[in-house]
């Protein structure tokens, strides 16, 4: 987030801050139609995931000024922003590399863990499934690594909260069920998208998630 | 909520008979509040939406009755969730359908001097609660409501379908409803635009009937 730049050059130090900026999508806005209408991914990608990027900036920009004026109220009023800006812009960052119009099925040690912690992936979609539709107002469902006892899990959050920072767990596969992420083409039916959802499954990124977060 | 059996009747036991929740009716048609909310948002969002909310909360009342005869504690604790969210929705949608009007209109008499009282203009209030409902974070709602205690209004949020009054003892007055599925298929990502116009088709009479009714 920062880089400091040499005393020889400024004698005060000083320190920039790099912004955030929005990742492009891995395909095209249409590639995972008949899914995911393009109509519904340019709308998330450019507009919503745009707007938590812009509002981080914003937020952290804000948060250094309060931070030099010592203004330590001020930095702690800025910690819902944070996190509901910062949540959106991981969250949505993962999400593009979760999905993919070719997506495969889990395989290796990937598959060998949904097996060993669920019994089978049909299993694991059920559990994964009924959570995610089941979660109340807007959030996401994931399907998590917990690095202490070894295993996957599946949790929701609300809003914006990213995995992470709020569990503990390391998000390997998440479905975001904020209305703006399928109702332009499912409508009220939540439960039809999150079926649909599992048929543009990236499972190599999801299979890669779970290696790192083994190391 | 319960109608108690006569005891003539069954002299052993009493009987409960719980009366389900029903979806109300518009008191308009789908398309009258066009061109701010379309006719298909209106039609989803009474017809599936909050019907969801009422078919669910009966269910969940079902659940919860069945559990208190079986003195299941631990269910009737777990069933509270489903409660709030089915019955907040149910609770909160009743009453927007009886905020909007296509015939709009202003604030007036005893309404229009407590917003003054309150807020200094009736301008200051809209921003307000424009303010309130664009920066809600997620699903939710913003309510002018009144405060008894205080004898004065307020501007409150409420996540989901968190009902004002049990939540935070304001009575409603005027509710905005910012989750998605209420404007997104005409607004898209742009809130603003849907709060901004929503102002348009408030029905200020039945807010000035819900504060009268909440001075009583």
């Amino acid at each position: 987030m920062f880089r400091t730049i040499s005393q020889r050059l400024l004698p005060r130090c000083t320190s920039m801050r790099q912004k955030h900026t929005l990742p492009d999508l891995p395909y095209d806005f249409n590639a995972l139609e008949p899914v995911i209408s393009a109509e519904i991914m340019l709308l998330h990608h450019q507009k919503h995931h745009q707007t938590y990027v812009n509002m981080l900036n914003q937020t952290e920009e804000k948060f250094m000024e309060a931070k030099e004026k010592n203004d330590l109220k001020t930095m702690i009023a800025l910690g819902p922003m944070l996190r509901f800006n910062g949540g959106g812009h991981l969250n949505h960052s993962i999400f593009w590399q979760n999905l993919s119009p070719n997506g495969g099925e889990p395989e290796g040690e990937l598959l060998e863990a949904i097996n060993k912690d669920y019994g089978s992936l049909e299993n694991m979609k059920n559990i994964f499934s009924s959570a995610t539709v089941a979660i109340q107002g807007s959030g996401w469902g994931w399907l998590g690594y917990n690095k202490t006892t070894k295993t996957l899990a599946i949790t929701t959050c609300a809003n914006q909260d990213p995995l992470e920072p709020t569990t503990g767990l390391v998000p390997l596969l998440g479905i975001d069920v904020w209305e703006h992420a399928y109702y332009l083409q499912y409508k009220n039916v939540r439960a039809d998208y999150v079926k649909n959802l599992f048929k543009i499954i990236n499972w190599k990124d999801v299979s890669v998630r779970l290696a790192f977060a083994k190391q | 909520m319960f109608r108690t059996l006569s005891q003539r009747v069954w002299p052993s036991r009493t009987v409960l008979v719980r009366e389900k929740h029903t979806l109300p009716d518009l008191p308009y048609d789908y398309n009258a509040l066009e061109p701010v909310i379309s006719a298909e948002i209106m039609q989803l969002h009474h017809q599936k939406h909050h019907q969801t909310y009422v078919t669910s909360l009966n269910q969940a009342e079902e659940k919860f009755l069945e559990a208190k005869e079986k003195n299941d504690l631990k269910t009737m604790i777990a069933l509270t969730s489903q409660l709030r969210f089915n019955g907040g929705g149910h609770i909160n949608h009743s009453i927007l359908w009886q905020n909007f009007s296509p015939k709009g209109g202003e604030p007036e008499g005893d309404l229009l001097k407590a917003i003054e009282a309150n807020f200094g203009s009736f301008d200051t209030l809209k921003n307000g609660l424009s303010s309130s409902a664009v920066s809600l974070q997620g699903s939710g709602w913003t309510w002018l409501g009144y405060n008894k205690s205080t004898n004065s209004l307020a501007i409150a949020t409420c996540s989901n379908q968190d009902p004002l009054e049990p939540t935070t003892g304001l009575v409603p007055l005027l509710g905005i409803d910012v989750w998605e599925h209420a404007y997104y298929l005409q607004y898209k990502s742009v809130r603003a635009d849907y709060v901004k116009n929503v102002f348009k088709i408030i029905n200020w009479k039945d807010v000035a009937t819900r504060l009268a009714t909440a001075r009583q």
